[in-house]
């Protein structure tokens, strides 16, 4: 049972770090990235080519994945979501609806549907014993990475300079440019940002989850789901539901199997009869 | 030029009927009623996201259940095949019902991805469900009853049940026109000046809603009808995104763009599975993200827009009704 628990964190940091990304991109941007989940699958699938054919190991994936995928984030948001930007946020939302599809059957033209082997790093393959149970290394290590992750994000929002920027312009764009500050040049790196995090989930996915182009697209529409539950825009709100959907999905799955999938969705349907707005979220117009 | 239009109307109809009564003899019947199915499909969506500004991502769920339910009646009941079809339609817009009311408490992007969550929650209760849906077999061998007539041959099939989605159109296009679709405009445009003059703008939602809801599943029970087996991909979230697209494609809030988006669609995944290209969502993908990047009036938005006349285009400004801002107003592009 403390056992299902702890794979409920462990699964709850994927549910976290993707959620995060999307909080930070649609605080600063207004938009909600569909293709999240396409760029979960190609940080998995990123670190799995670079074993493959060259032979590169775990760790420098770890690090290089997230940071290529953020530059190709850069990229489109360059090109082409801001395009986007003045009009409506559902044209974005369909946009990279649009180029989700695409990453993901590039993929799976590619490497067909089946999953692809990556074996976990030598140094995280045995377990480690946590007091009242020992647990595979490579899942303790996921955890913190995750959590460390969520940290650093806190830290540079929330004691940076650059962080300071980015929630005010986030809160009052106008303002914040009337003070002098060019707010445009604050969205690129943000999206950037919150890609390279989903790729970052994605490299921690491939040990432990099937690496196949279909891993994303199932995932992301839960993650919603986790958004909408923490409040759309919220940053602790996202990390918290985050993790605690994926406790209590854990946790649902050892008594009533049948039910863990559909948990989230259900939980959703209590937040949005309850709290419209999501557990941490602000009222609609605000956010 | 008033007089032009009004006289451009009813051969435009004529040519559609024309091309929809046609259609089996120029292209393999199967697809032609694809085709159709799809293109009531779509113009259901329409009715929700160009007339009330509500983008659902979740019509799987409609579309889905409604296939699963008229394929479950018409296997275990023996009944004609269009009750069956009607029978799934209702079902769709009675489990419309509480996903619509929770729903339209969110708008814009919430909503679009409540919606989704709420279909991706009846995927996997189709999925879990294998007594009843059958899990990934789907149901197959689903018969085409109809008074003892052979219905088996899917070119008079598709003469069966073109009249059926006939009607469907001629409804949708009824809701548009009434008192009640010009509610849901006033509602899509405005919806702090329609609470303020007396309706309630929910219930406008949540009806709206639900009449997209039922065309869907008549179009996704007909498709049923049409293949003979329910496949679990009919409640999935790439269904809901499928339609979608073909109503981008067309014209968002043009009603018949759908039509057109989904006779392209349909016409071009055929074309590229023929040719053995199975990733379709490659070509699709960026047809779409294209058409959303530089082509946002759509098919048929562009005609209506190129045919009126300079007056009216000033007038109109050719919004394209996409949800609504933080501050209620509409969206121009």
């Amino acid at each position: 049972m403390l056992q299902q628990a702890f794979d409920g964190l462990v699964s709850g940091a994927f549910y976290a770090l993707l959620a995060l990304g999307l909080a930070v991109i649609f605080g600063m941007l207004g938009v909600v990235n569909f293709a999240h989940g396409a760029f979960y699958m190609l940080g998995a699938f990123g670190a799995y080519v670079l074993l493959d054919h060259w032979g590169v190991s775990f760790w420098i994936a770890l690090p290089v994945v997230p940071v290529v995928l953020g530059v190709v984030g850069v990229a489109v948001e360059r090109l082409l979501v801001r395009r986007l930007a003045a009009l409506d946020p559902l044209y974005n939302f369909l946009l990279t609806f649009g180029i989700a599809l695409v990453l993901q059957d590039l993929v799976k033209r590619e490497y067909g549907v089946q999953s692809q082997p990556y074996p976990r790093p030598s140094a995280l393959s045995g377990s480690v014993n946590l007091g009242l149970f020992s647990y595979p290394s490579y899942r303790v290590f996921v955890l913190g990475v995750a959590v460390v992750a969520c940290l650093v994000v806190w830290y540079a929002l929330s004691r940076t300079r650059a962080g300071m920027i980015v929630r005010a312009a986030t809160e009052r764009p106008e303002l914040t440019r009337a003070l002098g500050i060019d707010v445009g040049r604050w969205v690129t790196p943000v999206f950037g940002a919150g890609i390279a995090l989903a790729g970052l989930a994605g490299v921690l996915a491939a040990p432990m989850r099937a690496v196949n182009p279909l891993m994303g697209s199932d995932l992301i529409i839960a993650v919603f789901a986790v958004v909408v539950i923490g409040g759309l825009g919220s940053i602790f709100g996202s990390v918290v539901s985050g993790f605690a959907v994926g406790v209590l999905t854990a946790v649902t799955n050892f008594y009533l199997p049948s039910l863990s999938q559909t948990l989230v969705f259900i939980l959703m349907v209590v937040v949005l009869l309850w709290r419209p707005a999501g557990l941490f979220g602000r009222e609609e117009g605000v956010a | 030029m008033i007089l032009r239009r009004l006289a451009a109307r009813p051969v435009l109809l004529a040519a559609g009927l024309l091309v929809a009564l046609a259609l089996p003899w120029l292209i393999y019947p199967p697809v032609a009623m694809d085709m159709v199915c799809w293109a009531l499909f779509a113009v259901a969506v329409d009715l929700l996201l160009g007339f009330t500004g509500l983008l659902s991502f979740g019509h799987a769920a409609f579309w889905g259940s409604s296939a699963y339910l008229t394929g479950l009646i018409a296997l275990h009941s023996g009944l004609p095949f269009p009750v069956a079809v009607l029978g799934g339609a209702l079902a769709a817009a009675v489990l419309a019902v509480p996903i619509g009311w929770l729903s339209v408490r969110r708008t814009g992007i919430y909503f679009a991805m409540v919606t989704l969550a709420f279909a991706q929650l009846v995927y996997f209760v189709a999925n879990q469900w294998r007594g009843l849906t059958g899990g990934e077999n789907g149901l197959q061998g689903i018969p085409r009853d109809f008074f003892g007539v052979d219905l088996s041959d899917p070119f008079f099939f598709y003469y069966a049940g073109l009249p059926i989605a006939v009607l469907g159109l001629w409804f949708a296009w009824r809701v548009v026109r009434s008192p009640f679709g010009r509610v849901l405009v006033a509602v899509r445009d405005n919806p702090a000046r329609a609470r303020a003059l007396g309706y309630p703008v929910d219930r406008y939602k949540l009806l709206a809603f639900v009449l997209s809801a039922g065309l869907s599943g008549l179009a996704g029970g007909l498709f049923t009808m049409g293949h003979g087996f329910v496949s679990l991909e009919e409640v999935y979230w790439t269904t809901s995104g499928q339609v979608v697209m073909m109503v981008v494609l067309g014209g968002i809030g043009t009603l018949w763009g759908g039509v057109l988006g989904a006779v392209l669609i349909v016409e071009l995944g055929d074309y590229l599975s023929t040719a053995g290209f199975e990733e379709t969502g490659i070509v699709t993908g960026t047809v779409f993200a294209l058409t959303v990047l530089v082509f946002r009036r759509g098919i048929w938005g562009t005609a209506a827009w190129l045919t009126a006349g300079r007056r009216e285009r000033a007038a109109d400004g050719a919004t394209v009704p996409v949800g609504e801002r933080e501050n209620g107003e509409p969206v121009r592009a």
